[in-house]
């Protein structure tokens, strides 16, 4: 039978993870495994059992009698101020280095095109470098290294984790907008632009009403982060849930531990829950 | 082969996709199914390879009724019956070999099968596939470089290595243009009738269908309209089926027009708007 | 009655307002609960406390001896981070699976054509599945370490365990997600050539899905090295262990040499992932 003859299109070799790659990873993680002291019979040893057996029999049944109960109040609102708090700084932090850290609003692209000599234009790069480095560095530590370390300068309570949760998570905010910002349709703002619109107007009439859905979903996935955040935060003196989880285990108060869980599960869903109600409405 | 009594399916939304066909195919018969979109040919072939369960009547597989069937005997029946679809539904990240290979999957234990994608297993039988569809260099490559002809041969060599005892074809050249499509149609044709397979094939082209099959099944709103042999197919008749489907009605015009007495028609002339 | 269409003004949305005023009341009352001072703030005290505290970080502390302890914690919580995210993606796969729907009921299922006796025992397996998954992802890393501290004892180990789980919860969700978002066509073929559930998974789900899973690891990855760096705090191990010590000890100068070991580490790590997830792609 004869049979039309297909040109077949070159079939592009993709580029495959070369044997050198995989064998490093591989060595990596042979001598991580060691590091990391992974030893499962350690589970299985009669004193993890015990230990286990001790947690459960501790645990079980939960207490939930009314003084505990209306004693984690306290915890809980703390946890969730401290989230909201934090966001509330984060956004003053992360908004207008996130902006600045945009080279499209900065140095680069459509808007810039006209924007005098070659000094300028490198005198624009250093506040977008100064800000990408702030954030970096920001985001890059742990907000519980930086709770701990609040903790130690202003003292215990729910401020350090505030401060924390703020500069930790306005690193993250500030580089995911000026991500955002970045991928905006850069059309609409040339629009405005020929048509004799200054700075403010582009970003106002351009740039922050095509990004604001991102924006807003985004923070609101930050937040629900944060709430697990500053529940944690609590285990090295910022408040919150957490401070009472590490107490609660320290003194071996292991019925309380799993009240506590419940309640951060339960905070945590409903979090969840809010937010990806607005979010499915903002985005949609 | 196949025994369709009184055929029909609804969806749990209310929408009648299959009214009520009967029809009998012998073993080893080519059919071809033509209708304007939305007449249930897809949904019927969805009911023969046993993908959906139908609401109504009767359908029999060599005279076992093979509706009502679940769990091992389904899976065994399915084997029997191979499906090329319009969009091929093939993996374009995995390479053509397992695409083709994947036809074994009815036989094979979940062992095996895992065991395949790491070392294939009978390559010889997926490389001679494939030079039976006419792409024999294709093996290693990965799906998703293919052009869309070559990838609807990678499906019909996924078919080849099922080796069903019928051939359903859904549409199956749609999305390739005309030469491609004459040429796959024919080379459906003569791979089910060289192996006596039985062929039931989707057109959307009518032409094609006329040139390709000695039975011709027309559907619409879900049922049969007419059941024949292609020099039956009158202008008159292929108007009335496709009356109101824009797309073809057009097409079928000129076909009316432009039959000669020997029953195939000429393709629409080059340019003329469709 | 015919209604004639006139360019009507859009429908005021009920929610804005309501999402704004909700928004504003949460601000105020968690602003009121935290006992932020503003005109303390302002006044500079807080600022001035954090100042002097940073002013004793500097100058880091570059000795030796230090630059080798901090290499060695940055080592051991890399290993930490990395085994445990090995970890998490062993336990993700199996219950992302359980997890997926559309292998329990809808078109796939159905068409298997199961008995209501099997229907509901798949229905009730995805969710004892999503409820573990749920478990395992709410309760944060540091608590689950502090759990197996005291199950197995100090040491890098329950980090690993501790990252293993709690990972394994979020990334068995975010599996379950894209298992369910695949392209079902080729499913649907897969099927009606006769090929059984597992058949199915391996050769239509899971290639389809592998560049996404692939790259919900490694992302996760990012996220473990930070945890990794603080569940040292809890006897874990790492990084975390050694600034633990060094803030309460009140060495400054070294803990700067550790922060920064954890800044070039995550760095590292980030760029390293972002590689390999464009490689990938």
């Amino acid at each position: 039978m004869a049979w039309p003859a297909v040109p077949s299109p070159a079939s592009p070799g993709r580029p495959r993870l070369s044997r050198l790659l995989v064998l490093a990873l591989g060595a990596t993680f042979v001598l991580a495994l060691r590091e990391a002291e992974v030893d499962p019979r350690l589970l299985l040893q009669p004193e993890a059992r015990a230990n286990v057996a001790r947690f459960v029999a501790g645990a079980l049944p939960p207490r939930l009698d009314a003084d505990f109960i209306a004693f984690l109040a306290r915890p809980v609102a703390e946890t969730i101020q401290i989230s909201v708090m934090g966001m509330v700084l984060a956004l003053a932090i992360g908004l207008p280095l996130g902006m600045l850290a945009t080279s499209s609003l900065t140095w680069r692209g459509i808007l810039h095109e006209q924007a005098g000599g070659p000094v300028r234009r490198l005198l624009a790069l250093l506040p977008w470098g100064l800000a990408r480095g702030t954030l970096s560095v920001f985001r890059s530590i742990p907000e519980y290294v930086w709770a701990f370390m609040f903790v130690r300068a202003v003292g215990l309570g729910p401020f350090p984790g505030v401060l924390a949760l703020g500069v930790a998570y306005g690193g993250m905010l500030g580089k995911v907008y000026s991500e955002i910002l970045e991928g905006v349709d850069p059309q609409p703002l040339e629009a405005l632009h020929a048509g004799g619109a200054g700075r403010s107007g582009v970003v106002l009439y351009g740039l922050l009403p095509q990004a604001l859905p991102h924006l807003v979903s985004y923070t609101l996935y930050r937040w629900e982060c944060a709430i697990r955040a500053s529940a944690i935060m609590g285990f090295v003196g910022a408040g919150g849930l957490g401070q009472q989880i590490e107490l609660s285990m320290r003194m071996f108060q292991f019925d309380e531990v799993l009240t506590l869980l419940a309640v951060l599960l339960l905070l945590v869903a409903t979090v969840e829950l809010v937010s990806g109600y607005i979010r499915a409405r903002v985005v949609g | 082969m196949y025994e369709l009594d009184g055929l029909g399916k609804r969806f749990p939304d209310g929408t009648l996709a299959l009214d009520e066909v009967s029809l009998t195919i012998a073993p080893g018969e080519h059919v071809a199914f033509i209708g304007p979109s939305g007449a249930g040919k897809t949904t019927l072939f969805r009911l023969l390879n046993l993908t959906l369960r139908p609401t109504r009547g009767t359908l029999r597989l060599d005279g076992v009724d093979v509706t009502t069937l679940s769990g091992r005997a389904l899976r065994a029946a399915r084997r029997r019956i191979g499906t090329i679809y319009q969009q091929h539904n093939l993996v374009g990240r995995l390479r053509v070999v397992h695409n083709v290979l994947a036809g074994n999957l009815g036989r094979w234990s979940a062992l095996t099968a895992l065991a395949s994608l790491v070392r294939p297993r009978g390559l010889d039988v997926a490389a001679r596939a494939l030079g039976r569809v006419g792409i024999p260099d294709k093996l290693h490559a990965r799906t998703d470089t293919l052009s869309g002809g070559q990838q609807q041969r990678v499906a019909i060599a996924r078919v080849l290595v099922q080796d069903p005892d019928v051939i359903l074809a859904d549409e199956p050249v749609s999305s390739v243009d005309p030469t491609l499509a004459a040429a796959i149609v024919t080379l459906l044709r003569d791979l089910s009738a060289a192996a006596g397979k039985t062929l039931l094939m989707n057109l959307h082209s009518v032409e094609l269908a006329l040139a390709n099959f000695p039975r011709i099944v027309g559907i619409r709103d879900g049922r049969v309209r007419f059941d024949l042999a292609p020099a039956q197919v009158e202008p008159a008749r292929l108007e009335a089926l496709y009356a109101g489907d824009q797309d073809q009605e057009r097409e079928v015009a000129i076909l009316a027009r432009s039959r000669d007495r020997f029953g195939v028609a000429c393709r629409p002339l080059a340019g003329f708007p469709r | 009655m015919a209604r004639v269409a006139t360019g009507a003004a859009p429908q005021p949305r009920w929610w804005p307002p309501l999402v704004t005023a909700g928004a504003v009341a949460l601000v105020l009352w968690s602003w009121a609960g935290t006992g932020i001072d503003v005109r303390a703030l302002l006044a500079g005290e807080a600022l001035r406390h954090v100042a002097a505290y940073v002013a004793r970080l500097f100058p880091p502390d570059l000795s030796p001896a230090a630059l080798s302890d901090a290499a060695r914690g940055a080592w051991e919580t890399f290993a930490i981070s990395l085994v445990g995210s090995a970890l998490a993606v062993a336990l993700a796969v199996p219950l992302g699976l359980g997890a997926t729907r559309t292998l329990y009921r809808g078109p796939l299922a159905e068409a298997r054509r199961p008995g209501p006796a099997r229907m509901a025992l798949g229905v009730a397996l995805v969710g004892l599945v999503r409820v573990i998954l749920a478990v395992c992802r709410t309760v944060p890393e540091i608590a689950w370490a502090l759990v197996f501290v005291f199950v197995v004892g100090l040491g890098p180990f329950p980090g690993v365990l501790a990252l293993g789980i709690h990972t394994g919860g979020v990334l068995g969700k975010l599996f379950a997600e894209v298992l369910e978002d695949v392209d079902p066509r080729p499913l649907e073929a897969l099927q009606a050539a006769g090929a059984g559930r597992a058949g199915i998974v391996l050769y239509g789900i899971l290639p389809q899905a592998l560049p996404q899973l692939v790259s919900y690891a490694l992302y996760r990855w990012e996220v473990n090295i930070r945890a990794a760096a603080v569940l040292g705090f809890v006897g874990a191990g790492g990084l975390g262990q050694r600034i633990h010590v060094a803030i309460s000890l009140f060495h400054e100068q070294q803990l700067l040499t550790l922060i920064l070991a954890v800044y070039v580490m995550v760095t590292l790590v980030d760029g390293l992932s972002a590689w390999l997830r464009a490689r990938l792609a």
